[in-house]
């Protein structure tokens, strides 16, 4: 067994009492990338002299109980940024950039001891569903070599599922931690929208974006999220409402816990062996005292097209900086100015990426802004009324993570719209700013692994915490390894 | 035909702050490039803005000087278009919910008032500076990108290029007194574009405009509407059309050239800044601002005609910068005289001034000191001839004035007892004068004092002299 499969509490009294060092775990993870990378691609960067030199001045100077999180092998999605280690958000335009700054959750993570182990791979700008449109080549599911780890965060997720790494950090706009947790038999949360500082990290849809952490255990997640929330005076969207210690509610009952179950999240679309077995879920949670209610989510289908017009409006702005000026991949054979943005954008940029910036474009140009940009945000303001609204007289709303398990590479790719609706039961907690979680949930009868999402009001993770760590201790589907199946080339 | 004009202002002042509208870089001018930026003014990824909140409270002291109604729940949006200067490749400005709107404020040409409406002002940050070398490339200087910027946008209610030149006097003038700004067009703090359009007397429908920009001095705005306002005219009478284009004033000719002409209208593809939060500006902030803005222009020259009775046309020259009007009030409040206090500054000062081209915060002089001199004066302890010999050391040297006058023996005699000998002394000496004063010559006079003054080398005081004289003349 590898020592990365054990919980944060045990690694933590046994790194205290002297029985592991830090360094034992940085090997352990560095071992595992070695053996498992180079089917998986999981990372884009691997930090190992660095995290090895961290690891011994761990070691050296001793780790105290109060030290939670110290010698814990983390690692982060892309597009976050860390000093002087590449940070490329999956993209050639970035292929060559070092940051001067960390992010602020890669600042108070270090703070707290943890060691980052390297960069794992994204969809490009973590625009996208299962990491194929990375410049770095996709990554590979560890439950079945021949399927996407999802995404965007999918580097993250099967690093996580696989044993390179403790814990890994990724990015939620419109699902692309919950998904790819669903999608790798993982715990992964996208806390309320200005629980984490941005500071940092490389701007998709800025009204949507949220930091968040990847484990397989869930009070492991509750551990790190405690250490990295907070209000940043360097991100006027986080918010200064008190963090409470997550951990504290790993443990409570769930007796008479009122949840919500949208039939929307149940309807068409949606696989069969993934209902099964989110109905089996709350069958679990009803068992544990939870009281099961139906409910409406009637905007839950305007979601999609509203999400991507939003995004893609606020990506199309973001995403103008990467000009070939200052930083990042410059095209060569340049004559003038124009051409440097022209050449170095077309030559940089992959195809979702173009497509996204097309759509942002055009739907925020003038005579087309009232239509789409305006439209989009007031189905925005209805979709966060709709969860104001159930989560009024319920703690909990519950239903599949995704849609369907793991796919094969290369699929969908040539069908975006597809590709788009994949994500329709993750994006409306981004859309309303909720914090959303996607616990493992069985396995659907290829063996891949099922996601059910937590979905809390703003600012209530700890019930998510609750409920999520309740419905593991019941399941324990983390005893279940991925098999590394299939992948033959 | 006869045309009427319309002219439209659009002015950014640079908000005085210690940092910059959306990072905590410095503002600074004429530093090294690139020396006064971090990883937010380079536009680096994973960087976010935060709002200054004294350039907002700034903003806000200048829209209230301006009469404007605040907006009370704003927000920042983007403007989105590529630039090297602009590192993000947009914008952060007030776009949707500008800071205030619907200003106004009161010139007067020719003897004539006349208000002017203010559209509306929006706080937003500058660009950098893009510069090009005789090596073939160009250069980026990020040091301005980020500064505190607030635009100003009038009514199309200026007529002429006389109110245009008036309305940015005024504009300047009320800025400078709040403090917002320094306001220097040379400095680049005060800069100005316009618009102008023309169109027959009683049409209700206005002309295609035509933009004017690169315009180095209030008095460029004058000269080059002046030439548009001709150079339209000329267009219409001989059949043709103002195209909507973009030209700039070409200082030596006195012409204004075609830069471009512009086809559509820019996209900037605005929306809502989603990194910074909407916002309300509460009333209390309002009214504490409202309290903190210091006596505007026009309320200080309407009170130094009717309580320090000053002259019209002086008050207008005391209260045309702050520096000047501060300057007389600190010189008032130590004792002076207001009248002479504004009479030195008008006249001795501001020649001094234009002669050596200097600014009066640069000069040695300082208000006690101009007090101290002008004290001296009004109890007779120096001659205004003396008084300019001290003006000279003090605003030069900084010398004060009542020490330097004791140390130069320059004190002026009024004792009756030291000048009546060296009065009947001249007159001993001078018997042509008197016959000449009794046949009524009263030139006699005038020469009598002249040889008093010279033996007593200027120190006498005058008054004193001119009555001894007369008592002894009398006496003859």
């Amino acid at each position: 067994m590898s020592l990365l499969d054990k919980d944060l509490e045990t690694l933590h009294q046994e790194l205290v009492a002297g029985d592991i060092k830090a360094t034992d775990l940085v090997e352990q993870s560095l071992d595992t990338i070695e053996q498992r990378d180079p089917q998986l691609n999981a990372f884009i960067t691997v930090n190992a002299q660095q995290a090895l030199a961290d690891a011994v001045a761990l070691d050296e100077k001793g780790i105290k109980a109060e030290d939670k999180l110290a010698g814990i092998p983390i690692a982060y999605k892309d597009n976050i940024v860390t000093k002087n280690i590449l940070t490329t958000a999956g993209s050639k335009i970035l292929n060559n950039f070092e940051p001067v700054y960390d992010a602020t959750v890669v600042e108070k993570l270090s703070q707290a001891g943890m060691i980052n182990l390297g960069k794992t791979n994204m969809d490009e700008f973590a625009m996208g569903s299962s990491t194929e449109s990375s410049y770095f080549k996709p990554t590979h599911n560890p439950w079945d070599l021949d399927r996407v780890p999802g995404g965007s965060s999918g580097g993250s997720a099967a690093a996580v599922a696989a044993g390179e790494v403790f814990a890994a950090l990724g990015s939620d706009t419109g699902g692309s931690i919950r998904q790819p947790s669903a999608y790798n038999g993982i715990f992964g949360i996208k806390p309320t929208y200005g629980r984490v500082s941005r500071w940092g990290l490389i701007a998709f849809g800025s009204s949507f974006d949220q930091i968040g952490v990847m484990t397989k255990r869930v009070k492991d997640s509750a551990y790190i999220l405690t250490a990295m929330s907070g209000k940043d005076a360097k991100d006027s969207t986080s918010s200064k409402q008190e963090v409470p210690d997550f951990t504290k509610f790993v443990g409570q009952d769930i007796k008479g816990l009122r949840v919500a179950v949208p039939d929307e999240f149940f309807g068409d679309g949606i696989d069969e062996e993934v209902k099964t077995q989110v109905e089996k879920g709350l069958k679990v949670l009803e068992d544990l005292g939870a009281v099961i209610d139906h409910v409406q989510l009637p905007y839950t289908k305007y979601a999609v097209p509203a999400y991507y017009v939003l995004a893609s409006s606020e990506a199309s702005s973001n995403l103008q900086r990467f000009d070939g000026i200052r930083y990042g991949y410059r095209a060569e054979d340049v004559k003038n100015l124009e051409d440097v943005y022209i050449k170095s954008r077309s030559e940089g940029f992959g195809s979702e990426v173009k497509r996204r910036i097309m759509l942002g474009t055009f739907a925020l140009s003038a005579g087309f802004y009232d239509a789409y940009f305006n439209k989009a945000a007031k189905v925005r303001t209805l979709i966060k009324q709709d969860y104001e609204r159930v989560l009024a007289d319920h703690d909990l709303i519950v239903g599949p993570t995704s849609p369907d398990t793991a796919f094969k590479i290369g699929a969908i790719v040539s069908d975006p719209l597809k590709l788009y609706y994949k994500d329709i039961l993750t994006i409306s907690s981004n859309m309303a700013g909720v914090p959303s979680a996607s616990v493992p949930a069985g396995f659907d009868s290829k063996g891949l692994p099922v996601g059910m999402q937590m979905v809390a009001k703003r600012f209530d993770e700890g019930t998510i915490f609750k409920a999520a760590a309740a419905f593991e201790a019941a399941t324990k589907y983390y005893e279940v390894k991925p098999s590394f199946k299939g992948g033959a080339r | 035909m006869n045309f009427e004009t319309t002219i439209g202002l659009e002015v950014h002042v640079e908000l005085k702050t210690k940092t910059k509208m959306f990072s905590p870089s410095p503002v600074t001018y004429g530093a090294e490039p690139n020396t006064s930026t971090n990883v937010i003014d380079f536009g680096f990824p994973g960087v976010l803005p935060t709002v200054n909140r004294e350039a907002y409270r700034l903003g806000l002291m200048v829209a209230l000087a301006l009469h404007a109604d605040i907006t009370k729940y704003t927000h920042f949006d983007r403007k989105n278009y590529f630039y090297p200067d602009n590192p993000k490749a947009y914008q952060i400005t007030q776009a949707e919910e500008p800071l205030a709107t619907n200003g106004w404020l009161e010139i007067e040409v020719n003897g004539v008032k006349k208000k002017i409406g203010i559209e509306e002002m929006h706080v937003e940050e500058d660009a950098g500076k893009n510069t090009h070398g005789d090596d073939g490339y160009s250069y980026v200087d990020l040091n301005r990108q980020g500064t505190p910027l607030i635009e100003i946008v009038s009514k199309p209610d200026i007529a002429s290029p006389d109110e245009a030149y008036a309305y940015l006097e005024q504009l300047r003038k009320t800025i400078q007194f709040t403090g917002a700004s320094d306001v220097k067009m040379e400095e680049g703090s005060m800069r100005v574009d316009t618009n102008i359009s023309i169109s027959p007397i009683g049409s209700d429908k206005l002309g295609q405009k035509a933009e004017l920009k690169n315009l180095n001095s209030f008095n460029h705005v004058r000269l080059g509407l002046a030439y548009e306002e001709k150079r339209q005219a000329q267009v219409i009478m001989a059949g043709g059309s103002v195209r909507p284009e973009t030209r700039r004033f070409d200082e030596a000719s006195g012409e204004t050239i075609l830069m471009r002409v512009k086809e559509g209208k820019d996209d900037y593809r605005y929306f809502p800044e989603p990194d910074l939060p909407a916002f309300e500006i509460e009333d209390d902030w309002i009214n504490e601002i409202q309290s903190e803005i210091p006596e505007m222009p026009d309320k200080r020259r309407s009170r130094y005609i009717n309580e320090l009775g000053i002259p019209e046309y002086d008050a207008g020259v005391l209260t045309q910068t702050k520096e000047m009007s501060d300057f007389f009030e600190a010189t008032i409040a130590d004792g002076a005289n207001a009248k002479l206090a504004s009479n030195w500054l008008m006249g001795e000062v501001s020649a001094y001034l234009n002669a050596n081209k200097l600014d009066l915060l640069a000069t040695k002089l300082t208000p006690v000191n101009l007090s101290t001199m002008i004290k001296l004066i009004q109890d007779g302890t120096i001659s205004s001839k003396i008084a300019k010999k001290v003006f000279q050391e003090t605003i030069k040297n900084g010398s004060e004035p009542k020490a330097w006058v004791e140390q130069k023996g320059l004190v002026q005699e009024s004792n009756p007892e030291v000048l009546t000998p060296i009065i009947t002394g001249i007159l001993d000496a001078n018997e042509q004068s008197i016959i000449d004063f009794k046949n009524g010559k009263d030139r006699a006079v005038g020469y009598l004092i002249g040889q008093i003054m010279k033996q007593t080398h200027g120190q006498a005081n005058p008054k004193v002299v001119n009555k001894i004289l007369m008592a002894e003349l009398n006496k003859r």
